[in-house]
């Protein structure tokens, strides 16, 4: 049935995430940069309690910057996938 | 426009666990009510081309930038209470594996974008798309709705901002709009297109075309 959609969306969602993002954009988004320009982007928390295994879309341990994004964007497009597909089975089942 | 930790004081950002829970809980009971078998990997795939979308920051003025939030593209294509749970989901696998806004800030994040953001911006959608009633004003809606989505969202940020005595709100709710009043142009451009796409290819998988309002 729709298994063509699905197929074609997955590939052009590790497309973007894979060839694409290693290019995005590295200027301050809009709320970083009004952070910035108000005074009190200082505020953000340095040391937070919970620290993520992939700061900064940078898979560590990876010298090239673009090769390690293009890797975190790899596991990002799994994870959210694997997020969203189980959720969604997991509320299908309650039926 | 992700919080981290740390912009938010304590009682701004449990209110705002507190908030997203509750309509999180709303749109998990509704999804849960007209759930198909065919939107189940289709959930999936959203989620995956979602995440992939907003790791692709955008250029606009003075350099800075911005990314596609994607609310109103998955609601207009999946429903709005979906495209909540979708966005969520990617929020939460943005904090959790790549550190890309805080853990106490996630329900501020969930907040803003999954739930002002997508549901104001489909809300928008939906009137202008009734009031036009055609195909030509599909497109229209789609880009306006997306183009609110993400001005909305920024102005929710902006208030919690000026709650939590980061910033006076006058000095950031204006600027947090206009900058992302110029951010939300790229989204409306992306959205329209996509769904624009998507429609012409399978009309029968873009919810919103029919003009359904659940789910």
């Amino acid at each position: 049935m729709k298994r063509k959609e699905v197929w074609l969306g997955l590939l052009a969602a590790f497309i973007l995430g894979i060839f694409l993002s290693p290019f995005a954009s590295q200027s301050p988004d809009g709320l970083e940069r009004v952070a910035g320009d108000r005074g009190f982007l200082q505020k953000e928390e340095e040391n937070p309690a919970f620290r993520a295994p992939v700061p900064d879309y940078q898979m560590p341990g990876i010298g090239d910057r673009k090769i390690a994004r293009a890797l975190a964007g790899a596991l990002g497009v799994a994870a959210a996938l694997g997020a969203g597909y189980g959720l969604a089975r997991a509320l299908k089942k309650k039926d | 426009m992700h919080l981290p930790d740390g912009f938010l004081s304590a009682p701004v950002w449990t209110s705002c666990w507190g908030a997203a829970a509750l309509g999180l809980s709303v749109c998990i009971r509704k999804t849960q009510e007209a759930l198909q078998e065919k939107m189940v990997p289709l959930m999936g795939v959203m989620c995956a081309f979602v995440f992939a979308a907003q790791m692709l920051n955008f250029p606009i003025l003075g350099g800075t930038s911005g990314h596609l939030l994607g609310g109103v593209l998955a609601a207009v294509l999946l429903g709005p209470c979906a495209a909540v749970i979708v966005l969520a989901c990617v929020l939460t696998v943005q904090c959790l594996v790549f550190q890309d806004g805080g853990l106490t800030a996630l329900g501020a994040n969930i907040f803003n974008m999954a739930l002002i953001g997508t549901l104001g911006g489909y809300f928008v959608f939906y009137g202008v798309y009734r009031a036009f009633g055609t195909r030509k004003g599909f497109f229209v809606a789609v880009a306006l709705g997306a183009w609110i989505s993400v001005v909305l969202a920024s102005v929710a940020c902006a208030f919690e901002l000026g709650l939590s005595g980061t910033v006076e709100l006058k000095r950031v709710l204006w600027v947090m709009a206009g900058v992302h009043a110029l951010i939300g142009a790229g989204e409306a451009l992306i959205t329209a297109f996509v769904v624009e796409f998507v429609a012409r290819a399978r009309p029968d998988l873009v919810a919103g075309l029919q003009g359904k309002t659940s789910l």
